[in-house]
């Protein structure tokens, strides 16, 4: 039955990506490309572009289109259930846990010694994130030259704002967003 | 005090509004949910949401549905992470569902390929605003090992591509022994 089917690919792939969407890509294409077939790799490629494009995370993304395409809307359900499921499982537990003993003094001193590991994680993948942004690739390219000057000026801008006025992240993004069909439509 | 209906809406309502602007990858809800919940609604501490961040990036499944779970969870129990979890992943659902119908169109539109670049450049904006903000936060504690777990764990997850998951772990361990020596130090000086 497609909807058991469905609900079972993408509960293991909520299972098993952990780290985020990165992590969760090649798991969705070995369930819905190489195991089920209800993917061509084409489509699969599209989804990803996709699923960068809009809001959400990856795996709830492809887990939507994928059930919208083999069994529509109710597969779609069946499929981003599936996927969030184990997260709720295992997260809620860890969250009981978390507020329970988060007093405790040695339970501190973890949490301490993390704190500053986030941080450095954010941060990597902000630098992550402006490299793609500047140069269009993932990775620093040996010319520089090649960088996008749009983006540097909005990145510019948009951090400045956020540092000056303390505004809303959202309207940065969403301001982003327009300066950039206005700046690249003009240049 | 908030009557319990008026937390519930309010919740569902901010984890919708919230997933329906996180472009460019999970860690943008950090700095969403930061400004929602720790600046607007004081319903989470800045240190609060550091920890919760680490629990989100260690569990199974996407971040923003991870760290939606555990804000849920923390203002209103199971039934608050079950609203947190639905206004999560309804924009997504609803706006892939609409997409799939022309989604050729979409992928292949210039103006919408003009917005995301430009908005990419936005989310990275917002990203180095909440790490200088968080990162701030830490050095200001004027305690040598935090900076240095920074500076270190930065460079082993940037340039050397180190696991996220073990360097978590490492410094879990860290922060543990740090604590143990200090309370034993200060036991022995009494």
């Amino acid at each position: 039955m497609i909807y058991l089917e469905l609900f079972w690919s993408f509960f293991q792939i909520g299972l098993f990506s952990i780290g985020g969407g990165y992590a969760a890509m090649p798991l969705i294409q070995h369930q819905a490309v190489d195991l089920h077939q209800w993917l061509t790799m084409t489509q699969f490629a599209d989804i990803m572009t996709i699923a960068e494009m809009t809001p959400g995370p990856i795996a709830i993304n492809s887990a939507t289109f994928v059930g919208i395409q083999t069994a529509g809307i109710p597969g779609a359900i069946v499929a981003t259930v599936g996927c969030v499921l184990p997260s709720c499982g295992i997260v809620t537990a860890l969250a009981y846990l978390y507020y329970r003993f988060r007093g405790l003094a040695m339970v501190q001193g973890v949490l301490q010694g993390l704190r500053p590991a986030v941080v450095a994680m954010i941060a990597s993948a902000g630098i992550s994130l402006i490299i793609l942004s500047f140069f269009g690739q993932r990775t620093i390219p040996g010319d520089l030259s090649g960088i996008n000057p749009i983006s540097a000026v909005l990145f510019g801008a948009g951090l400045f704002v956020l540092r000056k006025w303390k505004v809303n992240p959202i309207y940065v993004m969403a301001g982003a967003g327009v300066a950039g069909v206005l700046l690249y439509s003009v240049f | 005090m908030d009557g319990k209906k008026n937390v519930y809406r309010r919740l569902f309502f901010s984890t919708l509004k919230l997933s329906a602007c996180t472009f460019g990858g999970g860690f943008v809800i950090i700095p969403l949910m930061r400004k929602k919940f720790v600046e607007e609604l004081h319903w989470i501490e800045e240190q609060e949401m550091l920890d919760l961040t680490a629990i989100a990036q260690s569990s199974p499944g996407a971040i923003a549905v991870n760290a939606s779970i555990l804000v849920g969870y923390h203002v209103a129990g199971i039934f608050g992470a079950f609203l947190a979890v639905l206004g999560t992943i309804l924009p997504p659902l609803v706006i892939i569902s609409v997409i799939s119908f022309f989604y050729a169109a979409v992928r292949d539109n210039p103006i919408i390929d003009m917005a995301m670049t430009g908005m990419l450049a936005g989310v990275a904006a917002v990203i180095c605003d909440v790490v200088i903000t968080m990162g701030t936060g830490i050095v200001k504690q004027r305690r040598v090992l935090p900076i240095v777990v920074l500076l270190l764990s930065f460079v082993a997850v940037c340039f050397f591509h180190a696991n996220i998951m073990l360097v978590l772990l490492l410094c879990g361990v860290v922060g543990a022994v740090d604590t143990y020596l200090r309370r034993k130090g200060g036991v022995s000086a009494k």
